[in-house]
C-alpha cells in the first residue's frame, strides 16, 4: 500500500469515526448523565435521515441556504420530540434498573420502526447534497473525494468543539458536569436536577437526529439503518468511557482506523476486529479510557 | 365463602403446592395428542425457548450476573450439533449431545472468565461484545458457511447395536424428547438453588461486597453459574438445531439475546416458573400480533403493537406473570381499618 | 382432523382461535404468500404480491376454475425464522402452493421443508442457485432467475467491451458468491479474468475502504453486486470517487433496479445485464405495464414481473388439472412444458425448474432502464448437481 492510498484510507477512517462520534456523543451523555441505557438511539439516527429525505424538496425549493435552514428545522424538531419523550417515556426509566431500561428502549425501537415504516414507507430513498457541495476533488491521483464528506468531518468537528466548549465554559455544562457526578448534591444546591435531564437528554437526540440528517446525502436512507449504527455507538461509548464526550471522541476515530483498515487487510475478521478491541480495553480498563469521576 | 378447612398433613401439603406444576406438565404431555401439527411445533419452539431462559434465569435471576450475550452459548451448540454431524447417516445421540453440551461450557467457562473481571453496566456490555464477537466468527469466516448457515442432513438418534431407541427426526419423539429436557433442567435448578451453591449465588445477589468481606471467594462460583448456565443454553441451541435442520448466524445475534432476557423479564425474574411461563406469552403475543384473522390487513405492521406490549409489560409487571396473582391477592385484601 | 383442529384451538388459548379460524371453503385454493413485508426488502415483497394479485384479478379471480385465497406470512428477510414461517403456511394455514421468497437464505430453508413435505412451491424471486441446482425438486419452480444468469451475460458483455483485469465486489453471502462465479465464466468466455475479489459482510455498507483498494488496483472495469439499499449507496459511493469516470462499473440489473430515484445523477450511463428492461417491445409488456399502472398507481418492476409470471405458472397447472392440486403429477408436468407469455417476453422452463430467458443488456438512462439489445439469448442455468437434468 503506497503513501497516497494510505493517507487517503487514513482520512476514510476519520472521517467515518466522526460520524459515528457525533451518534456516540448524544449516547454517552445520556448515559453517564441521567445513567439510562438507551437502546433506541439507533432509530433518531434513522428518523434524522428520513427527515432529511422529508424536508429534501422544501429545501431544494428555497435555493441557497435551503440546506441548512432544513437543518435547523431538524435540530428544532428533534430538540422538541426529545422533550416531550423524556416527559412522556424516558422519565420513568430513572429509577429502574438496567435491564428493565434495556427491554423498554427494545420496544422503543420497534415502535419507532414501524411508525416509520407506516409513515413514511419502506422504499430506499436519496437524499442530494446541495449543489454547492455536490463536487469532487481529486487526492493525488489515485481517486476523487466527496466534497461533502469532507463538510460532514468538518460538521462533526465543529460539533465536536461546540460541545466541548458548552461542558466546560458554560453554567449549564458546569451543573451537567456536576450532575454526572452527584446528583444529589446538584439537586441540593436548588438546580432543578429533572429539567436538567430534559435538556440532556433532548440534546442527545438532537445530535442523533443531526447525525442522521447530515449522513443521509451520502449514505442512502432505508429501513433498519439504525441498527448498524446503534451497536456500533454502543462499542464506542464503551470504551471511551460513559458518559466521556472526550473519551467518545478518541474511542470513535480509534474504531474508525480499526474498521477501515481491517476491512482492507483482513475483510474476512474485520467485522470482528471492533469487538476484541472493545474486550481487549475492557479487559485492561474495565470502565473505558476516560472515567468521569 | 370460605372453605371448611380440613386437616392435611404437612407432607401432602407440601406435595400439593406443585400441582400447578403438575397440572402444566400432565398438559404438556397430553398436547401432541390433541393438537394439530402447526400447534405441535409451536409448543415444541416454546419448550425450547423455556429451556434458554432457564439457563439464563440462573445467571440473572440466580447470581445477579446480566448477560446481553447469552445467545452466544445457545448458537455455539446449535453450529457444533451441526457440524460434529456426519453428512450421511444418521449421527448417535450418545456422541453427538456430550461433545455439544462440553463445548458450550468451555466456550462459556472461557468468555465468563473474561467477562467477569468487569461489573455491572460494563459486564453487561462485555457479554454483549463477546457475543458479537462470536456472532462475526460464524456470519463473516468460512468455518460454517457463512450467513446463508448450514444444514442438518439428518436427526440424530440413540441406537444399541441395531434397535434405535430414540429417533429425534421423529416430531413426536423430539417433542416428548424436549419436554423431557425442560422437566431435567427445571428439576436441576430448583435442586440447584437449595443446595450449598444455589445459596452462595443468592448471597452474591444480593450483596456481593458482604460475602467477600466474610471471606467467600466470589469469583469461581461466578464463573460456575456462568459455565452452567452455558451448558444448559447449549441444551436448548442442541435442540433447536435438531427441530429446524438449520442454523444461521442470527441465532447468536444480539437480538436473540434481548429476547430471552424479554421473555425472562415478561415471566418473572427469581422464579423457575418464570421463564417457562414468560416463553409461552411471548410466544403467544408474537402469534397474536402477527395474525391477519385478529388484526387483518394491519397485522403486517405487528412490531408496534408488539414493542407497546413488551414496554407495558416491563413498566407495569416488573415481576413478571408470575407475579400477578400476588398482585391480585393483595388488591383483594381487606383495608386494616384504624380502631 | 377436525376434532383435533377444533381441541387444540380451545387448548392453546382463545386469541389463537382467531388465528386458525379462517374457514377454508373446499372450492378454494389458498396461496400462501411467505415475502417480506418488513425490513430492507418489503416493497420488493409488496411488489411481487402486488404482480402476482393482478395476473390472478386478470383470470377474474380463478385459476383453474377455482376462486383463490390468500394467505400473508411475513418472513422479515430473516434465514433464521425461515423454517418456522414456512412452517405456519403449510401446518397451519393448510395452503395449496407456497409463493416466496425474496433472500435467497430464506429460499434454502423454504425449499428444503418444500422437498420434505411435497408441498408445491414458486420461487418469485430468490436467486440461490441451489433452488434449482442441489435442492431441485418436482414440486419447486422458480419464475424469476438465478444468480447465475444475469452475471454470466454481464461477464460476456464486459469481455467484448475490451475488460481485460477486472476488479468484483459484493456482498459474502451465497447469491453474492453465485453471481461473482457467474460473471467470472462470463468473462473468461469474452476474454478477460477476474483479478481481485472484494467482499463485504452482509448487509453493510460501509464502501470508502474498498473503493480505494480499487482505486490502487486500477483495473479496466468493476462488476458489483448490490440490491436495495446497499445499490443505492455504492452507487453513489463509487461515483463520489470519481471511479465512474475512469472504471466502468457493470452489474447485474438489481443494481439500478427500483434504486434510481434515489441514486440520481450517479448511475447515469450504466450498463446492466437483466431478464427485464424498460422500452422493451414486448406488446404483453405494454399491456401489463398499463394495467399495473391502473391498478397500483406506481410503475411495475422486474419484482412485480416476477410474480406475476408465477401466478401465471401456477394458472397454467390449474388450469391443465381443472383446479384439482391432488394431480399434483399432471399439474407439474403441465406448467414443465408451458411457454409462459411473460411481460419479459416469453421464456420456458429448465429441467430443473428455472426460466430460460434471454437476458437484456440496458442502459440507465434518466430514472429507466432502457433497452439496448439482447446480451444472451435463451441462456440456461447450469443447475449444478441437480438430478432432474
Amino acid at each position: 500500500m503506497d503513501l497516497a492510498v494510505f493517507l487517503v484510507q487514513c482520512l476514510n477512517a476519520i472521517q467515518y469515526g466522526l460520524l459515528l462520534f457525533l451518534v456516540a456523543s448524544g449516547l454517552t451523555l445520556i448515559f453517564g448523565i441521567l445513567g439510562i441505557i438507551n437502546l433506541a438511539h439507533g432509530s433518531f439516527y434513522m428518523i434524522g435521515a428520513y427527515l432529511a429525505y422529508a424536508l429534501a424538496p422544501w429545501a431544494a425549493a428555497n435555493v441557497g441556504g435551503g440546506f441548512f435552514v432544513a437543518l435547523g428545522i431538524g435540530i428544532v424538531l428533534s430538540i422538541a420530540f426529545g422533550y416531550v419523550l423524556e416527559w412522556a417515556f424516558v422519565s420513568y426509566l430513572y429509577e429502574r434498573e438496567h435491564l428493565q431500561q434495556v427491554l423498554m428502549t427494545y420496544g422503543l425501537i420497534l415502535v419507532l420502526e414501524e411508525l416509520r415504516s407506516i409513515l413514511a414507507g419502506d422504499d430506499v430513498h436519496g437524499v442530494a447534497p446541495p449543489a454547492w457541495l455536490a463536487g469532487t476533488v481529486p487526492l493525488g491521483g489515485v481517486m476523487t473525494y466527496a466534497v461533502y464528506r469532507l463538510f460532514m468531518s468538518g460538521v462533526c468537528m465543529a460539533v465536536a468543539l461546540a460541545l466541548y466548549l458548552v461542558i466546560t465554559r458554560t453554567r449549564v455544562g458546569m451543573a451537567i458536569r456536576a450532575g454526572a457526578s452527584n446528583r444529589e448534591m446538584v439537586q441540593a444546591l436548588g438546580i432543578d436536577i429533572r429539567l436538567l435531564y430534559r435538556i440532556v437528554f433532548a440534546g442527545g437526540v438532537a445530535l442523533a437526529v443531526f447525525a442522521g440528517m447530515i449522513a443521509a446525502p451520502a449514505s442512502s436512507v432505508y429501513p433498519g439503518m439504525g441498527n448498524q449504527v446503534l451497536i456500533l455507538s454502543f462499542v464506542v461509548v464503551v470504551i471511551g468511557g460513559i458518559g466521556s464526550v472526550r473519551g467518545a471522541l478518541t474511542a470513535s476515530l480509534l474504531v474508525g482506523f480499526v474498521d477501515t483498515f481491517g476491512k482492507v487487510f483482513m475483510p474476512q475478521i474485520a467485522g470482528l476486529l471492533v469487538y476484541v478491541l472493545m474486550a481487549a480495553i475492557l479487559l485492561w480498563r474495565p470502565e473505558g479510557l476516560f472515567r468521569t469521576a | 365463602m370460605k372453605l371448611p378447612r380440613i386437616a392435611i398433613p404437612p407432607a401432602i401439603g407440601r406435595l400439593l403446592k406443585f400441582w400447578p406444576l403438575a397440572a402444566a406438565l400432565v398438559v404438556l404431555a397430553l398436547f401432541p395428542h390433541i393438537g394439530g401439527g402447526f400447534y405441535v411445533d409451536l409448543v415444541l419452539t416454546t419448550m425450547i425457548l423455556a429451556i434458554f431462559a432457564l439457563s439464563l434465569e440462573l445467571l440473572v435471576g440466580g447470581t445477579g450476573l446480566v448477560s446481553f450475550g447469552h445467545a452466544a452459548f445457545f448458537g455455539i451448540a446449535a453450529y457444533a450439533t451441526v457440524l460434529l454431524s456426519a453428512k450421511t447417516d444418521a449421527p448417535s445421540l450418545a456422541w453427538l449431545l456430550p461433545p455439544v453440551l462440553a463445548i458450550a461450557a468451555i466456550a462459556a467457562c472461557v468468555i465468563g472468565a473474561l467477562c467477569l473481571r468487569t461489573r455491572g453496566i460494563y459486564f453487561i456490555m462485555v457479554t454483549l461484545a463477546f457475543a458479537q464477537m462470536t456472532y462475526f466468527v460464524f456470519h463473516d469466516t468460512s468455518l460454517a458457511g457463512g450467513s446463508d448457515g448450514l444444514y442438518l442432513y439428518a436427526k440424530p438418534r440413540l441406537a444399541i447395536g441395531d434397535v434405535t431407541l430414540l429417533d429425534l427426526g421423529r416430531p413426536m419423539t423430539l417433542y416428548y424428547a424436549t419436554l423431557g429436557c425442560l422437566v431435567v433442567v427445571y428439576a436441576l435448578l430448583a435442586l440447584i438453588g437449595r443446595a450449598r451453591f444455589g445459596q452462595a449465588l443468592a448471597g452474591i445477589k444480593s450483596n456481593e461486597q458482604r460475602m467477600r468481606a466474610s471471606g467467600f471467594s466470589t469469583y469461581p462460583y461466578k464463573l460456575a453459574a456462568f459455565t452452567l448456565a452455558g451448558a444448559l443454553a447449549g441444551v436448548a441451541g442442541f435442540l433447536h438445531a435438531v427441530k429446524d435442520g438449520f442454523v444461521n448466524p442470527e441465532i447468536l445475534a444480539w437480538h436473540q439475546s434481548g429476547a430471552v432476557l424479554l421473555t425472562l423479564i415478561l415471566g418473572g425474574i427469581g422464579t423457575l416458573r418464570g421463564p417457562v411461563l414468560g416463553a409461552f406469552v411471548f410466544v403467544l403475543l408474537k402469534e397474536v400480533f402477527q395474525s391477519e384473522a385478529v388484526f387483518g390487513a394491519f397485522a403486517r405492521h405487528w412490531q408496534l403493537p408488539l414493542g407497546l406490549a413488551i414496554i407495558a409489560c416491563v413498566a407495569l409487571m416488573p415481576n413478571g406473570v408470575v407475579a400477578l396473582p400476588a398482585r391480585f391477592r393483595r388488591l383483594r385484601m381487606p383495608i386494616p381499618h384504624a380502631g | 382432523m377436525r376434532f383435533r383442529a377444533t381441541v387444540s384451538r380451545i387448548g392453546l388459548v382463545a386469541a389463537l382461535c382467531a388465528v386458525a379460524s379462517v374457514a377454508s371453503a373446499q372450492d378454494r385454493i389458498k396461496v400462501g404468500f411467505m415475502l417480506p413485508y418488513t425490513g430492507t426488502y418489503a416493497a420488493l415483497g409488496t411488489a411481487i404480491e402486488n404482480g402476482f394479485r393482478l395476473y390472478v384479478q386478470e383470470r377474474g379471480g380463478t385459476l383453474g376454475g377455482r376462486e383463490i385465497e390468500y394467505v400473508k406470512v411475513d418472513d422479515e428477510s430473516e434465514p433464521s425464522k425461515a423454517v418456522d414461517n414456512i412452517n405456519k403456511l403449510i401446518k397451519r394455514d393448510n395452503v395449496d402452493v407456497v409463493v416466496g421468497t425474496v433472500h435467497s437464505g430464506v429460499v434454502m430453508a423454504m425449499a428444503k421443508v418444500a422437498k420434505e413435505t411435497n408441498t408445491l412451491l414458486i420461487d418469485p424471486n430468490a436467486g440461490a442457485g441451489a433452488v434449482t441446482g442441489a435442492m431441485c425438486a418436482p414440486n419447486i419452480f422458480r419464475s424469476s432467475f438465478s444468480n447465475w444468469q444475469p452475471a454470466y451475460a454481464m461477464g460476456k458483455v464486459a469481455g467484448e467491451r475490451g475488460a481485460k483485469k477486472v476488479v468484483t465486489i459484493t456482498w459474502k453471502y451465497a447469491a453474492g458468491d453465485e453471481s461473482v462465479e457467474g460473471f467470472k465464466e462470463g468473462l473468461k468466455a469474452g476474454g478477460g479474468q477476474v483479478v481481485k475479489e472484494l467482499t463485504v459482510p452482509f448487509p453493510n455498507v460501509e464502501f470508502q475502504a474498498l473503493l480505494t483498494e480499487i482505486a490502487a488496483t486500477k483495473p479496466d472495469a468493476v462488476y458489483a453486486f448490490f440490491a436495495g439499499g446497499g445499490a443505492v449507496k455504492f452507487v453513489k459511493d463509487y461515483a463520489a470517487a470519481g471511479l465512474n469516470k475512469t472504471i466502468p462499473l457493470y452489474g447485474p440489473g438489481f443494481l439500478t433496479d427500483g434504486t434510481l430515484e434515489a441514486q440520481g445523477a450517479s448511475a447515469q450511463g450504466m450498463l446492466t445485464t437483466l431478464h427485464y428492461a424498460d422500452g422493451l417491445d414486448v406488446p404483453k409488456d405494454k399491456a401489463f405495464r398499463a394495467e399495473y399502472e391502473k391498478a397500483y398507481r406506481s410503475a411495475p418492476d422486474v419484482y412485480a414481473v416476477q410474480g406475476y409470471d408465477a401466478a401465471q405458472m401456477l394458472g397454467i397447472g390449474l388450469d391443465a388439472v381443472k383446479g384439482d392440486v391432488a394431480k399434483r403429477d399432471a399439474l407439474v408436468a403441465a406448467i414443465e412444458k408451458a411457454r409462459i407469455d411473460s411481460p419479459r417476453g416469453a421464456f420456458t422452463l429448465s429441467k430443473s425448474h428455472n426460466p430460460v430467458q434471454d437476458i437484456y443488456l440496458r442502459k440507465v438512462v434518466g430514472t429507466e432502464n432502457r433497452y439496448q439489445g439482447v446480451a444472451v439469448k435463451s441462456l440456461a442455468d447450469p443447475a449444478k448437481g441437480c438430478s432432474m437434468k
